[in-house]
């Protein structure tokens, strides 16, 4: 025993002595506070600090990741931004609350140098929704495109063929269609969230804001696509979700058992459908979404994180070189579907055989989801982001879609008034 | 304290003049109770006066990073806000029933508990005890799941025995607040319950003794002796379950699984406060919701503690 310990302490020094030899002939490296509220956004970072010491030896860097809970991050990185005390060097930043980060003197530090070369290869509006004043502040771990999902299997015991629907009349066709022959709704409709909804608006080109960053929500457009919604609903083509949302556990028992033909989610609810809905598995294809005119964007980049360096950050050069690195190479924006399951926002990547590999998504799916994303790909507008956002998110989360959708007002005196007390409330 | 003088043991004349001075700080009978309520002073300075002055200044603030401005009145003006009023109006209605709900039933329950008549009075003691030991965290997910909207969650099971269609609990607004109550009467029963059961324990034997003499019954004891004898817990708990109930957040963000319910049903003063500060960066107009929910509560406190009468016997002493 005293042997194997002596052993153990002798072996121990040699390595420490060789770590401390190896460390002193390379250059010093630098240590990156990063914080995030997803485990899997560490894992990313991690694999990418490994990629770029290997590419830039001269630069070694580090990640020291903390991963904290959504609310409890956003809180504490708002007042230790507010305090000038405390930040992390490198931070993702959810989008819903991005516009609270560019309020008053904005904190971060711009991205310009490694964004603006970049610009054709990547979806433009997946950075232009952190900028302010002509500066890049974030970038976005995916596009988040706006696709449709159908349940192959209903849609062919219905009859119908999921191609052949290009315009939303087509889709409330199909909808009777699937109810009368399966007896279940075309799709489910989110009364506290505005995923499904929100790309109604965008490709009428119009959005929760206006270009000027207003609450903008008592539109014709915004009333034409509830309208939509609330027809089905009443007919019965569509149903709210069960627990409100696409993210309820009520709601994925509901439709893992083929509870409805289709739905309308951003690309990177993929990995809802994987981790919650496995019966689904191989009868879910993914497709552009209809559209109200033909020649109208089929598509919208929704949801997102950016990732951000805060002024707080000793060594500004290096931590930007980095996470233009991570998010805007291909071999970062390759590690972000393989890792994450995510549509990189490189859009030349799409293409790319190399996504063909075999992977949780790819085996789920049946058909090749970059498909539809690259039919798109010229079809995904940007949202408008302004310090009016997070009020008027709230607002639809917790009365425009409920009152639209669960209790069946009458819509253009909802948006009305609804309109009215966002005007009314500060933000 | 009552502060005596009396005589230092004597130290040997070797001690120096530190070990002297440090004798008589430590025998400083004047000194000693500053310095046992000193951690408490500091914490007090540090944790809760400062914050509060912080606050008031806040609330004339527009806060942003390098750009805090004085905007005088403005957060108040803004309180002029119908979704404020609507979380006003929710924390007003559940204190009110959480105060009628939660006063009669555990007191009740304390004097059956107390009586020796009563079987396995301790097994009942510590289950009624074992909610407020939980986690909110645990307990309002596992409500949410209860009260679902299926047809399968246990609440539309049970309705569904007498013939009543499955009800979407969580999205409307009585169904929603029944629910609130019923977690709050679930989770703070006990803890209650502990209270009037310690009361119980200091009313003195004699009392009931001579109340048996003159002959009174059950209902006498409980109307002349048991309630006018807890009349100090009562006031307690009622002071602090007025503050609980105004100041109930956990509840409702557990519930609804964040801080927002379908048309604001669960929107609670603090949730408006943690969207307006938090959710939305606007920490001036914050803190001018956190001092009106402070002076909502001292006034409502204080005339509680009026009408009891607490105060008065207070000034008399």
């Amino acid at each position: 025993m005293k042997k194997l310990v002596s052993i153990f302490l002798a072996l121990t020094m040699l390595l420490t002595m060789a770590v401390g030899i190896t460390s002193a002939s390379a250059a010093e490296v630098t240590t990156f506070d990063f914080w995030t509220f997803n485990e899997l956004h560490v894992e990313f970072y991690l694999v990418m600090a490994e990629m770029w010491n290997e590419a830039n030896p001269d630069r070694p860097i580090a990640i020291n990741p903390t991963s904290l809970a959504y609310d409890d991050m956003h809180n504490k990185l708002l007042i230790a931004l507010q305090s000038g005390e405390g930040a992390p060097d490198i931070v993702d930043i959810e989008i819903g609350k991005y516009a609270n980060f560019l309020m008053g003197e904005t904190q971060l530090v711009p991205l310009n140098r490694v964004v603006e070369p970049e610009l054709d290869n990547i979806v433009k509006s997946r950075v232009d929704i952190y900028a302010k004043d002509g500066n890049y502040y974030g970038i976005c771990f995916h596009v988040g495109a706006s696709v449709t999902y159908y349940n192959k299997d209903i849609l062919e015991a219905a009859g119908v063929d999921p191609a052949s629907i290009v315009t939303w009349d087509d889709y409330a066709a199909a909808g009777r269609k699937v109810l009368e022959t399966v007896g279940v709704p075309m799709c489910t409709v989110e009364s506290n969230d505005p995923w499904s909804f929100w790309q109604m608006l965008t490709e009428q080109g119009s959005d929760l804001l206006t270009p000027d960053g207003l609450p903008n929500v008592n539109t014709p457009e915004m009333a034409k696509g509830l309208q939509f919604y609330q027809d089905m609903i009443a007919e019965g083509t569509a149903i709210v979700a069960p627990g409100g949302g696409h993210h309820a556990e009520e709601y994925y028992g509901y439709m893992n058992a083929g509870g409805a033909a289709s739905i309308t989610m951003p690309f990177w609810y993929m990995g809802r459908f994987t981790d919650y809905m496995p019966d689904l598995a191989g009868k879910i294809l993914v497709m552009p979404n209809p559209v109200f005119e033909v020649g109208n964007p089929r598509s919208v980049g929704l949801g997102g994180t950016g990732t951000s360096v805060t002024t707080q950050c000793e060594n500004q050069e290096l931590a930007v070189d980095f996470l233009g690195y991570a998010k805007l190479s291909e071999e970062g924006n390759l590690k972000i579907w393989e890792i994450m399951g995510f549509d990189p926002i490189r859009k030349a990547l799409w293409g790319h055989e190399e996504l063909k590999n075999p992977n949780k998504f790819i085996d789920y799916f049946a058909n090749f989801p970059f498909d539809a994303l690259i039919e798109v790909q010229d079809e995904i507008p940007a949202i408008v982001v302004s310090e009016n956002l997070p009020k008027t998110m709230t607002a639809i989360r917790s009365t425009i879609m409920y009152r639209a959708f669960e209790t069946m007002e009458d819509i253009p005196t909802m948006l009305a008034e609804e309109q009215d007390i966002l005007e009314k409330t500060p933000n | 304290m009552s502060v005596k003088n009396s005589t230092l043991p004597e130290r040997g004349k070797a001690g120096g003049k530190a070990n002297n001075l440090l004798h008589r700080f430590s025998y400083n009978q004047k000194l000693a109770p500053y310095v046992f309520i000193t951690p408490f002073l500091i914490t007090f300075l540090v944790f809760f006066l400062y914050p509060i002055f912080s606050t008031v200044v806040m609330s004339f603030q527009n806060i942003l990073p390098n750009q805090v401005q004085f905007i005088g009145l403005q957060n108040y003006r803004n309180l002029n806000d119908p979704i404020f009023f609507k979380a006003i109006s929710l924390n007003l209605r559940y204190t009110l029933v959480t105060l009628l709900v939660l006063i009669p039933l555990p007191m009740l329950l304390a004097v059956l508990l107390d009586s020796k008549l009563m079987r396995a009075r301790n097994f009942y003691r510590s289950t009624l005890f074992i909610p407020a030991l939980t986690s909110v965290v645990v307990a309002g997910t596992i409500f949410r799941l209860i009260f679902g909207e299926m047809p399968g969650s246990l609440v539309n099971q049970l309705v569904g025995l007498f013939g009543v269609k499955p009800v979407k609990w969580l999205k409307l607004a009585d169904t929603s607040f029944a629910a609130l109550i019923t977690l709050a009467t679930w989770r703070w029963m006990g803890v209650n319950l502990l209270y009037f059961l310690a009361g119980l324990q200091n009313i003195p034997a004699e009392l009931y003794e001579s109340a048996e003499i003159d002959g009174a019954n059950a209902w006498h004891r409980l109307r002349s002796i048991i309630i006018p004898m807890l009349k100090p817990v009562t006031v307690y708990v009622i002071t602090i379950s007025i503050y609980g109930g105004m100041a109930m957040f956990t509840e409702s963000f557990m519930m609804f699984s964040g801080n927002r319910s379908p048309n604001n049903i669960g929107l609670t003063i603090v949730g408006y406060l943690y969207r307006k500060a938090f959710e939305e960066n606007n920490m001036g107009y914050g803190s001018a919701i956190g001092l009106v929910l402070l002076v909502i509560v001292m006034v409502v406190n204080v005339i509680q503690l009026h009408i009891n009468g607490t105060l008065r016997k207070e000034k008399r002493k």
